[in-house]
């Protein structure tokens, strides 16, 4: 059938950030189908131009209200890198439940908040709360578990307060360590309720093959550092990260593009999941296995799944990492530095994917030159290729306008984007 | 809407961004445990963060983050046609806030460091008050949910809406921190408007003055207090302008 067909999303909805979706279907033949992001500037590598190191993780940390955390890691990595600081064992843990609490987080509010409403049919969580109110207080119980981490290893939900170059300014209160235990092991009821959901879905099939790109160290499920490693069998070092990012600017888009082997790769919650499932908790990997997400997967719509199954795994690995803070002295969490100059990355995985801060300091410890590199960023191009794949294959199934339509909005919110935070 | 108590009539609320992180908007949606009761109060029209819902009839619009483009500029004042009420909502719209850093530099050499030199329209960052009235502030980087759901719940009720006169020093001692400045740190404590329950200082990291400056400060004794223990003139610059929010109160 000879059929025209013309979609043009403006600031779609349900993600965070400003983005444009265009699709244009002429006699039948697809003329375009793309992504564009219009978010505003803000310049980030410019302000931090000068800061001293010491107050730099409370600016960068200000590129994402939703992975706050990520970003100031990933400025206290580079920074400790640069200057050869390290940080004591006890901030390294609470660091690393820091992000799991982010994650977490995170990773509920896109289930619930933002993805759940399309496969339920409503148009935000709102009206999900009336329909499937056991479903949203789930969702809600595993976001506020998540913020609750966050506030006791950071002093706040948003914003960190006492992630320092160095370590912590602050030890975490092992009487809320304990309720933070208590309140996991009401929590875990909540992931029966979301594995449940999920795992009755449709999640729409497609498939385009791509290169994931993730952290990887060789053995645990990666956070915070590590080589830096891609499906298709690049492995760099974690100062290498120009080889696996290529940044460019695309004329129609305000956040840059990037590309490794081919055209396009991903990187989040599917990427670390393809690059390092056997790392998982044992738990997590059951939850894997119910819900049919086995590496390598190429559906970008399984990245729903993929982040409840990380979910699974941070509830269980939180569990052993507070445990260990509360057998653990806190009386050392702070290394005392003198500035120097210094050239480092600080890689983590935010809940996006891989998310590098690239740091140069002088001799009192300001910073000269810096380069950030977002998930989002390194997403868009793959974003912008698989539209065009779903487009083309919509069409050979003969779906509605209103279908492409939903379909496309669906893929670009399963990536999750944090538009805002890609155009830093 | 009824309660036992009270028969209230929820806002018809919409919720906006312009240059900023979202963060203050992500807020809305924390405190998990009062959120079926928060968005009670409210009739969302729009929100484009967590609803496919848009619509422009609104009477409250919360308004996020500073201004950098034209389109914001045309954006923005088209909300202030509808909005009966605008909420300048987080220190990016109050002051500018970590945006402003940018102006320190020429427009050109911004573009030029982040996008090679191909054109992309910016332009300096400014507040939400250097180009519409705004109605009400509620500083915060990010908000504080709380004092938020006191201000909403005040917006429903006709009430009227206030935000702490003192400084966060008064909260900081309340929750009987050492003071930052005996160990040797300056804090904008002294002079920042209160409301935050001094969650930084109380996480051992001086306050940055997110809240900007809290009602009939004596900027001159806290310069003084800054040289008397003779602590770094260049640290004092760098946290008072992090946010934009002491613009008024120049350092000499």
């Amino acid at each position: 059938m000879k059929r025209d067909c013309s979609i043009d999303i403006r600031h779609l909805t349900r993600v965070e950030g400003h983005g444009n979706i265009r699709i244009t279907v002429s006699g039948g033949k697809l003329l375009e189908a793309g992504w564009a992001v219009v978010e505003t500037p803000r310049f980030f590598e410019v302000m931090v131009k000068g800061m001293s190191a010491e107050r730099v993780p409370f600016l960068t940390s200000r590129i994402c209200g939703i992975c706050s955390i990520s970003h100031a890691l990933a400025s206290i990595r580079a920074l400790e890198r640069a200057m050869l600081i390290a940080p004591p064992p006890a901030a390294e843990t609470t660091r690393l439940l820091a992000m799991h609490g982010e994650t977490l987080q995170s990773h509920a509010l896109h289930l619930f908040f933002l993805a759940a409403p399309d496969f339920a049919g409503t148009s935000g969580v709102l009206p999900l709360l009336e329909s499937q109110p056991e479903l949203v207080r789930a969702g809600l119980g595993l976001k506020e578990l998540g913020n609750e981490i966050s506030a006791v290893t950071t002093g706040r939900c948003t914003h960190p307060v006492s992630l320092v170059v160095g370590g912590l300014s602050k030890v975490p209160d092992k009487i809320r360590l304990q309720q933070l235990l208590d309140m996991i092991g009401e929590r875990k009821s909540a992931l029966g309720i979301a594995c449940d959901f999920f795992g009755t879905l449709d999640i729409p099939r497609f498939e385009r093959e791509t290169e994931f790109i993730s952290l990887h160290n060789g053995a645990t499920y990666p956070f915070i550092g590590g080589d830096l490693l891609s499906t298709d069998g690049v492995r760099k070092e974690e100062n290498d990260y120009l080889p696996m990012t290529n940044e460019y600017v695309a004329e129609f888009s305000t956040s840059k593009f990037t590309r490794c082997s081919r055209e396009s790769s991903a990187a989040g919650a599917l990427a670390r999941f393809n690059n390092n499932s056997g790392f998982l908790h044992p738990e997590a990997k059951k939850a894997a296995e119910k819900l049919g997400l086995r590496p390598i997967c190429h559906n970008p719509f399984m990245c729903n799944i993929a982040q409840l199954v990380e979910c699974v795994h941070i509830l269980y690995d939180a569990e052993t990492l507070i445990q260990k803070l509360l057998d653990t002295d806190l009386s050392d969490i702070r290394t005392p530095f003198a500035p120097k100059a210094g050239i480092a990355t600080g890689a983590v995985e935010a809940p996006r994917g891989i998310l590098y801060h690239h740091m140069e300091t002088d001799e009192e410890g300001k910073v000269v030159k810096a380069d950030c590199i977002i998930p989002t960023t390194q997403n868009n191009a793959n974003i912008h290729n698989d539209l065009q794949a779903l487009a083309r294959q919509a069409l050979q199934e003969g779906k509605s306008d209103r279908n492409i339509e939903k379909l496309a909005e669906m893929l670009v919110r399963s990536y999750d984007p944090c538009i805002s935070c890609s155009v830093h | 809407m009824k309660n036992p108590v009270y028969t209230f009539e929820k806002l018809k609320f919409a919720s906006f961004e312009f240059t900023c992180c979202e963060g203050c908007q992500l807020q809305l949606a924390n405190r998990e445990a009062s959120l079926a009761e928060f968005f009670g109060l409210l009739d969302v029209r729009t929100f484009r963060e967590i609803s496919s819902e848009k619509h422009d009839d609104y009477d409250v619009a919360f308004v996020e983050g500073s201004i950098s483009r034209s389109d914001e500029i045309e954006r923005l004042l088209a909300i202030r046609r509808q909005a009966k009420t605008l909420v300048a909502f987080g220190t990016c719209a109050c002051f500018g806030g970590v945006n402003s850093l940018k102006n320190r530099y020429p427009i050109e050499e911004c573009i030029a460091e982040v996008y090679d030199g191909q054109p992309v329209e910016t332009l300096p960052v400014r507040k939400i008050s250097d180009i519409v009235k705004v109605d009400l502030s509620i500083p915060g980087c990010p908000v504080a949910k709380k004092e938020v759901e006191r201000i909403v719940v005040s917006l429903v009720t006709g009430s009227l809406v206030t935000l702490p006169k003192y400084p966060v020093c008064v909260e900081c001692k309340e929750q009987l921190n050492t003071c930052l400045f005996d160990l040797g740190e300056i804090c904008l404590g002294p002079i920042t408007r209160a409301g935050c329950d001094a969650v930084c200082t109380t996480g051992k990291t001086p306050c940055l003055g997110c809240r900007g400056p809290a009602d009939d400060i004596n900027f001159p004794a806290f310069l003084e207090l800054v040289e008397k223990r003779g602590l770094s003139r260049r640290d004092l610059k760098e946290k008072l302008g992090f946010y934009n929010a002491f613009e008024a109160y120049p350092c000499p």
